[in-house]
């Protein structure tokens, strides 16, 4: 803690008046202004913010900005560092109860609040979270094991990988079912390289993340974690799940298959939704309650498969009209390996794009084609440009969603770079990244507004 | 003094008991949209088009354990409905979405007022979270912002601080409160409020309603402030010594200040009072023991009234016993309240018990009048003696539980004296338990807003077009020879500003334009006669005109009830207040007077024939021609 900038965030003008009034963040001061006086502690400020202000957290517990230019003296009363420490509880261990493991990718699942600082500090360890979420005790026992600290956005290959090998050793381990904590943002990436990597599972292995941060009341966190550890320690489906919010009242949770959920609102909590399917599950306090008749189901006896590979040279491409064939032309240059074009309507791109699609696939660039309007199935057969682009050897991947795609083709390049196999791996599903129908039930997007639709809306939560 | 009477305390007898009071006043803003989100303001008086349910859970506090108010909070359990409207809520209020920019046309009244208070304005504008798990804000807390710091409030007898004026969205309106569900509306929620707190230097009961009127004419003189039933609702702070801060909460009207204020000040004295007489008895927190027990099957045989109902319903009747009360439970502490409603309150809210009554104990005479064996028995079941109360509280097995705890829990803070409550209001003047007051520590910073920079330029325009201060506007008015009701009036319902303008433009007299504007085209409003003020435009027209002589004061009353827009004025003037009568009609007229209708006169005193003339030349020219000028001419006429 000492060794921290004492001036922590404060730059130019304002750190250049901080120390000449020999000031520190934590001090306890009171500012002589032009305006009058200031008393509070002073903070540190977000690396973001201008130069001019400093930020003063008055005794009211507000925070207010005072410009530099007005300060005129300062007297520290005293100095009051922040302490980052949570403290723990026991999680109290019940035989009858299933074991959790729960592993952190980042993303705060539980935190608290230093209401002096306003710092917010996640809480991780079985101790601290159940200081946070005591009630979790009622369901599970709780082992976690924290492997990065990085906003989902971060993760990546590498990351990838170490989260797929850690689930494998915990469910060798003997593991009743694994929680993976997780930002919200690319959940449904990993949830879908997870389905590919960790093949066979004897147990659930639910990811899980909240959509309003844990420092709040309101938030979907605790809730979330949960029908988490419900689904993964008391559920009976043994897949890869995304475990988040149904509707955005604290009713009951969703699970989505890994492979065919995709988060669809910035920021509301029901966020997540199943695409061309119906989820799987429902969770709520009570247990799960199976939505589709056929899952994997829970089987110790069962090996679980490590596929541990992931070919970072893949891209995907948005295609969007007017596209300039050299978009296409530079991944070849660049020495990338494999390409989903998420294409228009059935599976289409503009006619300029045929020759440098034809010479990328001449050059061993693998493509693949999926659909940007997510719901319904790539039919290339349909249109001359669909027929043109399988001649050229662009492959279509049916329903798969186009970042499902691009997931499973960075798994697929990692085991074979041969063109049929590749294909195979590609067209062969796993869970449900293809499925061979999709229900009527399977594409709801209800438009608010028809009477009906509304008057439903009345009837039950949001 | 007798503390048991607060209605006939003098205003020397509350300083004696070391009265202190602050104001927390929360006025909502008239802006266009909210103050985070782009959705209009107002209310909606329609059934609701959706409905969400939410929980809220206390975060962790700097020692890892809940916060007195959240763990009460979370106690009670409660399941939160939140009525949604399509046109006027949208995902931000749902906390789904997060915050839009501040409202900066909000912003600028939160400035204004901070300014008419003469305050340290900030430099830079940070969004704090202020923690509510009550329910009231679906995001279990409301954004806030401080605006400025230490303003000045120049009460008559002595300068009270205005510490601080704060900028926030208002929560939702309570629908019901039932057992464990709450319902809010959230038409409300969100609506631009000014926070203006003052520091509790407040020392008798009407320095408190001074402070709230003074702070309402301040806040009345930015123009920019919202008017009628919730626009204004105040907390008001009060301790006496020995005592502890009690907030009464949300009252709606200054009226019910003084009676308030009073009932809590002896309320928390004769909370002292009760404390002393544990203390004489011995009785002491550390060695208090409330043993509580599961009396369900006694009760059952007590075949008491209150108690017949749960029977029925399979309730769980627990029994508290606590040493020491006897006889104290039946002291009042508010006018016609005992000192067992402190406990039946917390059983109210904390237990979701709500159905009155929620508990029986030993000190109520009426209950065991003709039942004396049955108390004996109740008594010797904890081993009670005279001196301790045993309270019965009964309800499903979990709350039941919840409600003797709270007994046990109340009774150790009467041991203190005056538990730091958050208190509802009545119009009567009581009060009862609404909440544990909150503590500091509820404050963090919204990391979802980026700090707002508040130029000098800014301050500087806003300093510029400052309206008056109240004070200084009614010393004008008075000036202007509005007598101080009717000067008031026109700073409370003017608008004021609206008042200069037209003094300025039309040159009407004052008197007659106070009375249009702050009385007459208020009582039409609240009558229903009217839909609010006609346009700015068309008051200038209409008084424009009277100032020229072009209409005759005694045809306004009419015209103000029926004219909207400018247009109408002509039109209106020339049905209702014909043209004023030309020079020479009304030479005429008075010739005629003078010559003709004269003759009938009887009487012969100058006075009376004039007062005879000016009658029957009224009678030819009402409305048409000013009376003063009338009379004159008359007047020089009669000689
Ligand atoms: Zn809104």
């Amino acid at each position: 803690m000492t060794d921290e900038d004492p001036l922590k965030g404060y730059r130019g003008k304002a750190r250049a008046r901080l120390i000449d009034l020999g000031l520190r963040v934590w001090d306890d001061l009171e500012l002589k202004t032009s305006r009058g006086a200031f008393v509070g502690i002073l903070l540190p400020r977000s690396e973001q913010a201008d130069d001019q202000h400093l930020v003063l957290k008055l005794r009211n517990g507000y925070n207010v900005g005072v410009l530099v230019d007005v300060v005129e003296s300062a007297v520290v009363h005293d100095h009051k560092e922040a302490h980052y420490k949570i403290p723990e509880g026991t999680f109290p261990m019940d035989p009858a109860k299933p074991n959790v493991t729960l592993l952190g990718t980042g993303g705060t699942i539980a935190s608290r609040l230093d209401y002096r600082t306003g710092a917010v500090i996640p809480a991780f360890t079985p101790g601290e979270l159940y200081g946070a979420v005591p009630d979790l005790a009622d369901v599970c026992n709780l082992t976690t094991k924290k492997l990065f600290g990085i906003f989902s956005e971060n993760m990546g290959r590498e990351q990838w990988l170490t989260l797929a090998r850690e689930a494998a050793a915990a469910i060798e381990g003997g593991a009743d079912g694994i929680v993976v904590g997780h930002g919200t943002d690319t959940m449904h990436h990993t949830a879908a390289v997870m389905t590919f990597m960790l093949q066979d599972l004897p147990v659930p292995v639910v990811i899980v993340g909240s959509q309003r941060s844990s420092d709040r009341p309101s938030s979907d966190a605790a809730l979330n974690l949960i029908h988490a550890c419900t689904s993964a320690g008391l559920g009976p489906v043994a897949e890869v799940l995304v475990c988040m919010f149904g509707p955005t009242s604290d009713v009951f949770g969703l699970l989505h298959s890994g492979t065919r959920v995709r988060k669809m609102h910035s920021s509301y909590r029901s966020t997540f939704r199943t695409i061309g399917e119906t989820p799987v599950a429902m969770v709520s306090r009570d247990g799960v309650k199976p939505i589709r008749q056929k899952f994997r189901a829970r089987d110790r006896s069962r090996k679980v498969k490590l596929v541990d590979t992931w070919d970072d040279r893949v891209s995907i491409v948005y295609y969007y009209p007017n596209m300039k064939g050299d978009v296409i032309d530079s991944l070849v240059e660049r020495g990338y390996k494999g390409v989903v074009i998420a294409g228009t309507g059935l599976g289409h791109v503009n006619r300029p794009l045929y020759e440098p699609l034809r010479r990328a696939v001449a050059a061993g660039l693998h493509v693949y084609m999926t659909v940007q309007t997510l719901w319904g199935f790539a039919q290339m057969y349909v249109y001359d440009t669909g027929r043109d682009l399988l001649e050229i050897g662009v492959v279509p991947l049916s329903n798969m969603l186009p970042e499902v795609a691009y997931m499973k083709l960075g798994w697929a390049l990692g085991q074979s770079q041969e063109r049929e196999e590749v294909k195979r791996i590609m067209l062969t599903p796993i869970a449900d990244e293809i499925t061979e129908r999709e229900p009527p039930n399977g594409y709801v997007v209800l438009q608010g507004g028809i009477p009906e639709v509304d008057e439903f809306l009345a009837r039950g939560y949001r | 003094m007798d503390t048991s009477n607060p209605f006939a305390m003098s205003m020397e007898d509350f300083r004696k008991l070391g009265f202190k009071s602050g104001l927390e006043v929360h006025q909502q803003l008239a802006t266009r949209q909210k103050l985070f989100c782009r959705c209009p303001v107002g209310y909606q008086h329609r059934e609701h088009d959706a409905e969400l349910l939410r929980h809220m859970r206390p975060t962790l506090s700097e020692l890892g354990e809940y916060d007195g108010t959240a763990l009460m909070e979370f106690k009670t359990k409660k399941q939160i409905h939140y009525q949604l409207f399509q046109d006027s809520v949208c995902t931000y209020e749902m906390d789904d979405t997060p915050p839009f920019p501040i409202n900066q046309e909000a912003l600028d009244v939160g400035l204004r007022v901070a300014q008419l208070f003469d305050c340290n304005l900030v430099d830079e504008l940070h969004v704090t979270r202020k923690q509510y798990l009550d329910g009231s804000i679906p995001t279990g807390f409301q954004r806030t912002a401080i605006v400025g710091i230490d303003g000045a409030l120049p009460l008559a007898a002595h300068p009270a601080r205005v510490l601080q004026i704060g900028l926030e969205e208002d929560a939702c309106r309570e629908v019901r409160d039932e057992g464990h569900h709450v319902v809010f509306r959230t038409d409300r929620l969100s609506t631009p409020l000014v926070e203006v707190v003052t520091d509790a230097s407040l020392q008798d009961p009407r320095e408190v309603v001074e402070a709230a009127e003074l702070i309402r004419r301040v806040l009345r003189s930015s123009e920019r402030v919202r008017r009628g039933a919730g626009a204004t609702r105040a907390d008001v702070n009060v301790s006496v010594a020995g005592g502890t801060r009690v907030e009464l909460k949300g009252v709606p009207r200054i009226a019910w200040f003084e009676r308030l204020v009073r009932v809590e000040a002896c309320r928390q004295r004769l909370l002292l009072d009760i404390r002393d007489q544990l203390k004489q008895r011995g009785v002491s927190q550390q060695r208090f023991q409330a043993v509580i027990r599961d009396v369900t099957e006694l009760a059952s045989k007590l075949r008491l009234a209150t108690l017949r109902k749960a029977m029925k319903r399979g309730d769980v009747v627990l029994g508290v016993h606590l040493p020491g009360f006897g006889g104290l439970l039946d002291k009042p502490v508010q006018p016609g309240i005992p000192f067992a409603q402190e406990f039946a309150g917390r059983v109210r809210v904390i237990a979701c018990l709500d159905e009155m009554p929620n508990l029986v104990h030993t000190d109520d005479a009426a209950c065991w009048q003709d039942r004396e064996r049955e108390l004996k028995k109740l008594r010797e079941a904890f081993g009670a003696s005279h001196v301790d109360a045993v309270v019965l509280v009964w309800g499903p097995a979990e709350d039941a539980h919840t409600a003797a705890d709270e007994v046990r829990l109340r009774a150790l803070d009467a041991i203190q004296g005056v538990p730091s409550e958050t208190r509802q209001v009545f119009a009567d003047g009581t009060n009862d338990f609404e909440r544990i007051l909150p503590g500091p520590d509820r404050m963090y910073p919204d990391t979802d807003s980026p700090p707002v920079r508040i130029e000098a330029e800014r301050v500087a325009r806003l300093w510029a077009e400052r309206p008056p201060r109240p004070w200084e506007r009614l010393a004008r008015y008075r000036e202007l020879g509005l007598s101080s009701v009717l000067a008031d009036d026109v700073l409370l319902q003017g608008p004021p500003s609206l008042f200069d303008r037209l003094l300025e433009r039309t040159g009407a007299r004052p008197v007659d334009l106070a009375v249009a504007l702050a009385q007459r085209l208020v009582s039409l409003t609240r009558k229903g006669k009217r839909q609010g003020r006609p346009s700015e435009a068309a008051l200038e027209a209409l008084f424009r005109r009277l100032a020229e002589g072009r209409l005759a004061r005694e045809a306004l009353p009419e015209l103000l009830a029926s004219m909207d827009g400018e247009a109408s004025v002509d039109a209106l003037v020339a049905r209702l207040a014909p043209t004023p009568a030309p020079g020479g009609e009304v030479s005429e007229v008075v010739e005629r007077v003078a010559t003709r209708e004269l003759a009938d006169c009887k009487a012969t005193d100058a006075e009376a024939r004039l007062r005879f003339a000016m009658g029957k030349a009224m009678e030819q020219l009402r409305g048409r021609t000013p009376g003063q000028a009338l009379r004159a001419a008359l007047a020089a006429r009669l000689g």
